[in-house]
């Protein structure tokens, strides 16, 4: 839903970044506001995954130039738990096993991290537990992944199902989801995209890291932003994905050829 | 006499590196025959122990350090060690009010008050400063039980008898190098017995603490549970944090009779030397116990975070039918920090069973090894044993061996082996703070829930304890 009027919660302005020595970011400019739903799409290697990376404050990559705020502040003061405390969420593409460790627990920890810098009091097992099985709801998700070890063991389906339900538990004002419909069947998809759907509202936003139209088809997108070679080439509605589903993505060579070696400021 | 300075004290997560400035009574470097009768006369000892400690200085001498554990370290030099050193007070005191009150502040500094006021309420303390110890918590309430607790040098005094009966036959004088060492010069540690049938009301404590520079710390620990009795006991090590390198050799003992039961649990936290591996204490220890009667129990539970050098594999005979061992061990190393520890579970009796859990964590340049030795005799029909063995390596710096050892002389028997290793990853802290957990507490929940199973077993006061310790230890190793 777009609102000028609505308040920004992040704005991102002339961001490069690089993860060893390679640059990966060259120039990245976007605002997010309340209420909207943002689709970055573009190829392998174009850098949406790193900026998903870098608005969740991974250490491996290193900021060399421009800015992120994030409800007025400096995103990149913040380290990766007060970022998350603060409402910004990022749905892994390849959620990572963690042996040992209770999933309802770290689930319990995280909400009560959220909850503590919102002033809410912190919920024990029980209270959680009440919680956390009427969240479940929204991913359709079996109760026994509570009691497993962090996405231990869980097939590709189960992993993205337990982001959506970890989106559901944090109530995050700003969600980024890299490539959560990679390595989903169709009902998994569709379950998936029901969650976000549900959560999405107008005191939020969703940025969604796709390649593809077939979880827009699910999800209707208010801005689609085509990223290359580091930056965000061409904005449009939620007909440029359609658009680019017909013509690929060649034509992006083609612009990125005509830009030559100068970064270019398109939004 | 050094003493660490502020600036060193927080630069360090070692918390328990400070030097109590007192007085101290030490003897001069060097071992020898009258070295140990220096230390017996000191000590006002019966003939029988004299006896035993020559007989064991004798045996030493014609000993070799054994070289077949996975540790480096230069050779020790045994005439550079002071063999005994004691804060100077007279006797030991009958009240605390007594005890000099720098000694009672070090034990409260370390997290052991031993003050009337102050103690815990369900834990009996024996606190043991260098070679003495200095006072023992609830001696008198354990009396009404029968139950007998306190430093074995009183022991030797007030129950020759039982000292004499029991002194030696689990761990004999030459059973290894540094048990023999250990029996020639020991100073000081702590004597348990339960008698026949009763349960000890009361958690049993020892706190080890080494204070002075090049002494050496040989404390022997001898615990008795009769017919149907048990206890479970637990102790504690901490040390200054010096440049050089510290022996430390202990002998622990357990007699556990028919139907008796014994828990041992260990939180070790010897200073471990610092990031660039100066200093730390070498820490060889000999602990065995010996479930002589029908139905006995013995469980070891060790928490191993400190220490340059580990050398330690607390292990059970299993005599008595039906008779049952359990190790349940964390070994942390970090920085140049070296563990070779593990377990040896012995069956001799007939359905008699063992279950060994190990979880090693090695961080830094660390080398940390599992060592465990199996042995089914041929008496022990039926006998069962269960053995996992996971390792968890952080950074990439440094090294986890499994040693596993099955002899089996018994076909109608069992012998399980598991062995795993992870490996705490940048992208996993990186996930867990993501998810607005804190990067320490991040690795403390890993942590932790790699050594859930170890934790478990712990008494409860100190459960939560071994798990900060880990945390602490394992701060700016990650990442």
């Amino acid at each position: 839903m777009i609102r000028p009027d609505a308040p920004v919660l992040l704005e991102i302005t002339g961001l490069h970044a690089r993860v060893e020595e390679q640059q990966i970011l060259n120039g990245v400019n976007l605002i997010v506001r309340s209420g909207e739903i943002h689709a970055v799409m573009g190829r392998n290697g174009s850098g949406k995954s790193t900026l998903s990376k870098v608005l969740a404050g991974h250490p491996a990559y290193t900021i060399t130039e421009g800015s992120i705020t994030y409800l007025g502040s400096d995103l990149l003061e913040l380290a990766p738990e007060q970022r998350s405390r603060l409402g910004l969420f990022l749905g892994f593409q390849y959620p990572v096993e963690i042996p040992g460790v209770s999933n309802l627990e770290f689930l319990r920890v995280s909400t009560n991290a959220r909850r503590a810098q919102r002033g809410e009091e912190e919920l024990d097992t029980f209270a959680f537990e009440d919680l956390v099985r009427e969240r479940l709801k929204v991913v359709q998700m079996d109760p026994a992944f509570l009691n497993r070890s962090v996405n231990e063991g869980f097939s590709g389906g189960e992993k993205k199902r337990n982001e959506i339900l970890q989106m559901a538990l944090l109530e995050p004002l700003v969600a980024i989801l890299d490539e959560t419909d990679s390595g989903l069947d169709i009902d998994a998809l569709r379950i998936v995209a029901d969650g976000v759907n549900q959560l999405a509202g107008p005191d939020n936003a969703t940025l969604l890291i796709t390649h593809y139209q077939r979880l827009l088809d699910l999800i209707t997108p208010d801005y689609v932003h085509v990223m290359a070679a580091g930056r965000i080439l061409r904005t449009g509605g939620k007909e440029l994905a359609l658009e680019l589903e017909r013509t690929g993505y060649e034509w992006v060579d083609q612009e990125l050829a005509n830009l030559g070696r100068e970064p270019a400021e398109v939004l | 006499m050094s003493t660490a300075t502020v600036g060193d004290l927080v630069s360090q997560p070692y918390k328990h590196g400070f030097v109590t400035d007192i007085e101290t009574e030490k003897i001069a470097k060097g071992l020898s025959e009258d070295v140990v009768r220096l230390i017996s006369s000191k000590k006002s000892e019966p003939e029988f122990l004299l006896a035993f400690r020559l007989r064991a200085y004798r045996q030493w001498l014609q000993m070799q350090s054994p070289d077949w554990a996975a540790l480096g370290y230069p050779q020790i030099d045994y005439q550079n060690i002071i063999y005994y050193a004691a804060p100077k007070q007279q006797e030991k005191k009958a009240s605390l009010d007594e005890v000099d009150p720098k000694l009672l502040e070090t034990f409260e500094k370390l997290g052991i008050p031993l003050s009337e006021q102050k103690r815990l309420s369900n834990v009996a303390v024996d606190a043991v400063f260098d070679s003495v110890s200095i006072a023992t918590t609830y001696r008198e309430k354990l009396a009404e039980h029968g139950v007998i607790f306190c430093s074995i040098s009183e022991a030797v005094k007030e129950y020759p008898a039982l000292v004499e009966k029991y002194l030696g036959t689990v761990i004999p004088s030459n059973d290894n190098y540094f048990a023999a060492l250990n029996s020639a010069v020991f100073s000081d540690g702590s004597f348990v017995f339960i008698p026949k049938g009763v349960t000890c009301p009361m958690e049993l404590s020892t706190y080890f603490r080494i204070n002075s520079a090049d002494t050496g710390q040989f404390e022997r620990t001898l615990i008795i549970a009769e017919d149907g009795a048990s206890v479970s006991y637990l102790e504690g090590c901490t040390a200054p944090m010096f440049d050089t390198n510290q022996l430390h050799a202990a002998v622990v003992e357990l007699v556990v009779l028919e139907d008796a039961s014994i828990k041992y649990s260990t939180v070790q936290n010897w200073y471990a030397g610092d990031e660039n591996g100066v200093g730390g204490i070498y820490n060889f220890v000999t602990k065995r116990g010996q479930c002589r009667g029908d139905r006995s129990h013995i469980s070891w539970t060790q928490v191993e975070t400190g220490s340059a050098i580990t050398w330690k594999y607390p292990s059970c005979v299993l005599q008595g039918a039906d008779s049952v061992g359990e190790f349940y061990s964390v070994a942390l190393t970090n920085n140049y920090q070296q563990a070779d520890t593990g377990t040896k579970m012995i069956h001799v009796g007939p359905r008699t069973r063992s279950t060994i859990v190990s979880k090693g964590i090695s961080a830094g340049h660390s080398s940390n090894s599992y060592r465990g030795l199996v042995q089914i005799g041929p008496k022990a029909v039926g006998a069962k044993n269960y053995s996992q063995c996971d390792s968890m390596l952080i950074g990439d710096q440094a090294a986890a061996n499994t040693y596993p050892y099955i002899r089996s002389q018994q076909p109608d028997s069992s012998v399980e082996h598991e062995a795993s290793t992870c490996r705490i990853s940048a992208e996993q802290l990186f996930y867990l703070q993501s998810r607005g957990i804190g990067f320490e507490e991040a690795v403390s929940m890993m942590v932790s829930g790699f050594c859930r199973d170890v934790f478990n077993q712990l008494p409860m006061e100190f459960a939560a304890e071994a798990d900060k310790l880990l945390a602490l230890k394992l701060e700016g190793s990650v990442g």
